[in-house]
């Protein structure tokens, strides 16, 4: 079996967002980025399923600059086997996204594409049931546990009342959730070894991809800061507060 | 213009998350048409129709909808979209599951977790888990979007006397099934459209403890909820996780109970209108967005609250 995973580079979650002071944008200059934190338990999941035997092959792509290059190489480290990277100078919107994985996805052929549910920059949630979409594949969101069933999988969705699980034909696009696994951290030794590791590169035009220019950012924003309140000595007071100042009570 | 929103329900109830994506479609157009999909959802569909600004409730019901599989309803949907400017489903995670698929067949990017109606094609929606607010605008010729329902008021779900039309269109596919689902049995009020929140954290040390945190929220008609340390620590299940990866709250009072306010959760409760914040340390950054803080131990706390309610 072989296995595609979608990654993106993002803002490292610890760090703190700042707005740019014109509004155009979040200030991403000299930020430290990473690989997105559901990105990793996509690998993870990939790599897991290699080493149960599984899967035979692992494969990472990723959409973006030359700076993106990093990312791979962080998810080679953790195991994938070689990474490709699809040039694109300007941030790609999600449409446009699930269109570049899709032509790569009908290249490579894969039995399961693995992707973070969301990306913690954009906060879109799109990529992964639109690249299902775009092959007409079966998706398994927010995964909570999968387990492989010969030409299927059963997949354990997260859902709004507690848990779903999902039969799919393989091949499917699974979208991963906080609680799918724990990620591994790279070991020195496999990142130096992940440096030599195949990464090819290929442009949209190769994959018959235009990139949409349908959606535009107008402007961003600080939101609204929340005041920080009084402190109440007891719960007597508190209390009191509740149901003759706030009246919420 | 012309919208269609996608309800939200359970094949028996339409789910108040409906009501407050139809604020956000009235800020568009007049004219909007409300979808049920579903298996045995006639229920839903004549609940619907008492809605006041519906032109229509568009009622499709055949067990290939029963489970909402994103592969039957988004096929169901675009069979449908051609006539609509703007399609509207709730930010749950059943609409984030199935709208992508919508739009990625209609060939048009989705606008997601909408806050902000600034005009037709102009929006406003939280980014890097709500650190930043963008406006952006879409030039695709069917906007397609899923809404975050506590940035909007939830329109009146009755009064009204909508027609209701059958669409028998069926759409089944072969690649996914349904097996089943466990979904959490509760008394209580659900998290999301509670108007008393009262969440537990770490602080709780156990899953035993959070029926301290259910005496309080009896008392008060309320929902209980969670941070996502108590959920990663298998306290309680992560359906009732509060936060940027869990469920969003707005309530009219959120609780914070031994929770020390990492950015992921406030993101997920920070719209509250007001929010108290019980925590032995008085440094902790939870207090820094509450409007009433009591600095101590609550398993002294949480009793002495619920005798007094």
């Amino acid at each position: 079996m072989k296995i595609l995973v979608a990654v993106k580079r993002v803002i490292d979650y610890n760090v703190k967002v700042r707005v740019k002071a014109d509004g155009s944008d979040v200030d991403l200059a000299n930020v430290k980025m990473a690989l997105n934190p559901f990105c990793e338990i996509a690998i993870e999941q990939a790599m897991r399923l290699k080493e149960s035997g599984q899967a035979n092959e692992v494969v990472a792509v990723s959409v973006g600059d030359k700076a993106c290059e990093e990312q791979l190489r962080a998810a080679m480290a953790l195991g994938a086997d070689r990474a490709i990277r699809v040039d694109t100078q300007e941030a790609a919107d999600p449409l446009s996204i699930a269109k570049l994985l899709a032509s790569i996805a009908r290249q490579e052929s894969p039995d399961l594409v693995l992707l973070g549910k969301q990306a913690i920059d954009s906060d879109n949630n799109q990529t992964g049931q639109m690249l299902a979409a775009l092959l007409d594949w079966g998706q398994g969101t927010f995964a909570y546990s999968m387990e492989l069933k010969g030409d299927s999988v059963d997949v354990t969705r997260e859902i709004d009342g507690g848990l779903q699980t999902l039969n799919l034909n393989l091949p499917a696009v699974i979208t991963t959730d906080l609680r799918l696994n724990e990620p591994r951290y790279a070991k020195l030794p496999d990142i130096m070894k992940a440096k030599r590791k195949p990464l090819e590169v290929k442009e949209p035009e190769q994959l018959n991809v235009t990139l949409s220019q349908n959606l535009k950012l107008l402007k961003v924003e600080a939101p609204p800061v929340r005041q920080a309140g009084i402190k109440v000595g007891n719960v007597e007071a508190l209390v009191e507060k509740l149901k003759n100042e706030a009246r919420v009570i | 213009m012309k919208v269609l929103v996608i309800a939200e329900h359970d094949n028996s109830t339409l789910k108040p998350a409906t009501l407050n994506t139809l604020q956000a479609a009235r800020q568009i157009s007049d004219e909007i048409d409300l979808l049920v999909a579903g298996a045995g959802c006639g229920a839903v569909a004549e609940a619907a129709a008492q809605i006041g600004i519906l032109s229509r409730v568009l009622y499709a019901d055949h067990e290939t909808y029963g489970a909402q599989l994103a592969e039957n309803i988004a096929r169901l949907v675009v069979s449908l979209a051609r006539e609509y400017s703007h399609i509207l489903t709730p930010a749950t995670t059943s609409g984030k599951n199935m709208l992508p698929r919508v739009a990625a067949l209609l060939d048009v990017n989705q606008i997601s977790e909408v806050i902000g109606i600034e005009s037709a094609d102009c929006f406003r929606r939280p980014i890097y888990a709500g650190n930043a607010i963008a406006t952006v605008q879409s030039l695709d010729p069917i906007k397609v979007m899923t809404v975050r329902s506590t940035a909007f008021e939830a329109v009146a779900g009755q009064g009204g006397n909508a027609p209701i039309e059958r669409v028998e269109t069926v759409f089944e596919n072969t690649v996914s099934r349904f097996v089943d689902q466990q979904l959490a049995q509760s008394d209580r009020p659900e998290l999301t459209t509670a108007s008393v929140v009262i969440s537990g954290g770490r602080g709780l040390g156990n899953g035993e403890n959070f029926a301290l945190l259910e005496a309080v929220a009896d008392k008060l008609g309320g929902a209980v909820g969670a941070s996502r340390a108590a959920v990663d620590a298998g306290f309680v299940p992560n359906d009732m996780q509060v936060g940027q990866t869990g469920k969003m709250v707005a309530p009219e009072l959120y609780i914070a109970v031994g929770i020390s306010g990492a950015i992921q959760h406030l993101a997920g409760m920070k719209d509250s209108k007001v929010i108290v914040a019980i925590n032995k340390d008085e440094e902790a950054p939870i207090f820094q967005v509450a409007d009433y803080g009591l600095v101590a131990d609550l398993f002294d706390a949480l009793p002495a609250l619920e005798s007094q309610l």
